[in-house]
């Protein structure tokens, strides 16, 4: 039948002599519901193919800071690393700045929608709006993944072997951070009308957020209102997981690694990975809700 | 409570009892009442800022009422928002397509958010794009498309779940002419190709002729409510405009002996009579004035909406617009929060 309906050239058959084709809208169901969520999912998916400048444009600030900053800083903090490369000491974090940038800027497509009039599309369909931002969640989550892969793919030039475990653990990581800060941005971006506000706020939290978060640096040995700081920050509990897992797969003296990956303590206490990672889902989820409940709210 | 059994079947299409909505101190809808029987293109004409849309908002479940209540296919608006929804197509005033995909994927993304039977979408797509003319056009990205473009597959997108109501916010707003006519016969072949029931915000009153039904809106309330025709023949008066050397005295001339009030009007002395052509050969006869050319014009909806609110609705909306202005500069100046 399919094949039938597609070779029809338009304007051969007058519309008229067809028989109009009625469909019906069913009442809500679980079912309806994962459709709507898997169809907001693949948009955000689609988009994000189509444009090829997003692609480039959210990968330049993590390179810079890891080819740049990693080779212009070698030579004075040569001393502290142990002979490791400064690339490869700030690999990690970028593993996790590439994710932290791509997923606000998903996140910030619902300003656009708003902006652009397509929200409204999606408010009046009849399905929940939690269904709407959980697709937006998991398609943001997924298009900052196919970010970080990019920047999985560049291990071997800053001296990270190719390993099949670490690749999969970073990346599952990744998703995860993904999804943690889309629907922190999502949070956020339901409440602004505007674009440049966004930006703003997005300057504002995500710049400080990730230059504390120890993506740069160990997190040890800081003064003290740095510390706080940086325990304070989400972003820390994502970096240091993600370092222990490349670390874990590095050749290097264990006083490097000592120094390099000193792990995040509470008042001494050295948290366990599974605790962080525990901690950015539990976050994750939690601000999903707040999402949820925040645009159910709006008209 | 519906009005009738849970499909809505043999209900109106819209019944609006009471409607009230307002904004702070701004009476936007001031209790609305009317019924749109199903298959009827019922049209809301009024100048902007009359209500228009926020009567539509209402009927669409996008606001809600302050009070008074509202049945779109047999479903309450606030009580049985999910029911209106699937059962009612929108297109708005400003663009809610994606840009970014293409037209097809865009009527794809409705039919899934709306839940169409996954074999029926196709065939359903092809259908409702080919009635607009944009089935060749279906795989181009919709940010090249042309704005009487956009608006016909907004058409078609409303159009994807079969609604039983469809609701048209300024369908025509900001196209050229030729792309307004073109509009238009989509929506009549659209009434007389699926059951559906359409309606209307519209502030050209030309368009608004070929509607079945018109409400006038003026102020947030509904001054008229009739057929086209019926309206124009309340006015009960139809146009006449003569051109004559000197208006100021054919205008005294028409006062002293006929009793008719006259104005000019873009250069000519117009009046309105009862039965104006019949009136035309009394006056060549009678007329002390010698009378250059003649015309005689039926009442066009622009008259019947000078009859019930006292303004062209061309005025209504600089009024509007100044009203909004002068609230706008008071909110500015802290005057009103």
């Amino acid at each position: 039948m399919s094949t039938t309906v597609g070779q029809t050239t338009p304007g051969t058959t007058p519309p008229a002599q067809r028989e109009v084709v009625r469909v019906s809208v069913p009442k809500r169901s679980i079912n309806s519901e994962l459709r709507a969520i898997k169809i907001v999912w693949l948009r955000e998916v689609i988009r994000y193919r189509s444009d090829r400048l997003r692609m480039l444009t959210t990968l330049v600030q993590p390179l810079l800071f890891l080819f740049v900053l990693g080779s212009g800083l070698q030579s004075l903090a040569s001393a502290g690393t142990h002979g490791v490369n400064l690339k490869t000491f700030i690999y990690p974090g970028i593993l996790c700045i590439v994710v932290l940038f791509t997923a606000m800027f998903s996140a910030a497509s619902i300003v656009w929608d708003r902006e652009f009039g397509f929200l409204r599309e999606m408010m009046v369909a009849p399905v929940r709006r939690s269904s709407i931002v959980i697709g937006k969640c998991l398609g943001g989550a997924t298009v900052a993944g196919l970010q970080g892969v990019i920047v999985i793919c560049l291990a071997g030039v800053v001296h990270v072997p190719y390993n099949a475990v670490m690749i999969i653990e970073v990346f599952l990581l990744q998703l995860l951070l993904a999804f943690t800060i889309t629907a922190f941005g999502v949070m956020i971006a339901v409440r602004i009308k505007q674009m440049q506000s966004f930006m703003g706020v997005m300057q504002m939290i995500v710049t400080p957020m990730f230059f504390i978060s120890g993506a740069l640096f160990p997190a040890n040995g800081l003064p003290g209102w740095l510390t706080v700081l940086n325990r304070l920050d989400p972003l820390t509990y994502a970096v240091d997981p993600m370092r222990r897992i490349v670390f874990s797969h590095l050749h290097i003296s264990a006083l490097a690694k000592h120094a390099l990956n000193p792990g995040v303590t509470w008042w001494g206490w050295h948290v366990p990975t599974l605790v962080e990672v525990a901690m950015v889902a539990a976050l994750g989820l939690a601000m999903l809700a707040v999402a949820i409940w925040e645009f159910s709210a709006t008209d | 409570m519906s009005l009738t059994d849970a499909n809505g079947a043999g209900a109106p299409a819209i019944a609006v009892r009471d409607l009230v909505k307002t904004f702070g101190e701004v009476r936007a809808v001031r209790g609305v009442n009317f019924e749109v029987p199903m298959g009827e293109v019922f049209g809301f004409l009024g100048p902007n800022g009359a209500g228009k849309t926020t009567t539509i908002n209402m009927l669409c479940t996008l606001a809600k009422p302050t009070s008074g209540e509202a049945w779109v296919a047999g479903h309450d608006v606030v009580r049985e928002r999910d029911d209106v929804r699937r059962n009612i197509g929108l297109v708005f005033q400003d663009p809610t397509l994606d840009g970014y995909l293409t037209a097809e994927q865009n009527l794809k993304l409705h039919a899934e958010l709306y839940g169409v039977q996954s074999n029926l979408v196709r065939p359903r797509m092809q259908q409702v794009m080919e009635m607009v003319g944009l089935w060749d056009r279906k795989d181009s990205v919709v940010a090249t498309f042309s704005g009487g473009m956009r608006r016909r597959l907004e058409i078609a997108r409303g159009l994807m779940h079969s609604p039983r109501v469809l609701f048209l916010d300024e369908p025509t707003i900001g196209l050229d002419p030729q792309t307004r006519r073109s509009i238009w016969d989509y929506i009549r072949e659209l009434k007389e190709r699926e059951e559906i029931t359409i309606f209307m915000t519209t502030h050209y009153m030309d368009e608004a002729e070929w509607c079945d039904r018109i409400a006038i809106m003026d102020h947030g309330e509904i001054v008229a409510l009739d057929s086209p025709e019926a309206l124009k023949g309340g006015v009960g008066k139809d146009r006449v405009t003569i051109q004559t050397d000197d208006n100021e005295a054919a205008i005294a001339a028409l006062a002293r002996q006929f009793g008719i009030e006259a104005q000019v009007s873009e250069g000519a002395v117009a009046f309105g009579v009862p039965a104006g052509e019949q009136f035309v050969p009394q006056l060549f006869a009678e007329f002390e004035l010698p009378i250059r050319s003649v015309s005689v014009s039926r009442p066009t909806l622009d008259d019947v909406f000078m009859s019930y609110t006292g303004s062209t609705i061309r005025d209504a909306e600089e009024d509007s617009s100044k009203h909004r202005n002068r609230v706008m500069m008071q909110m500015m100046s802290g005057g009103r929060r």
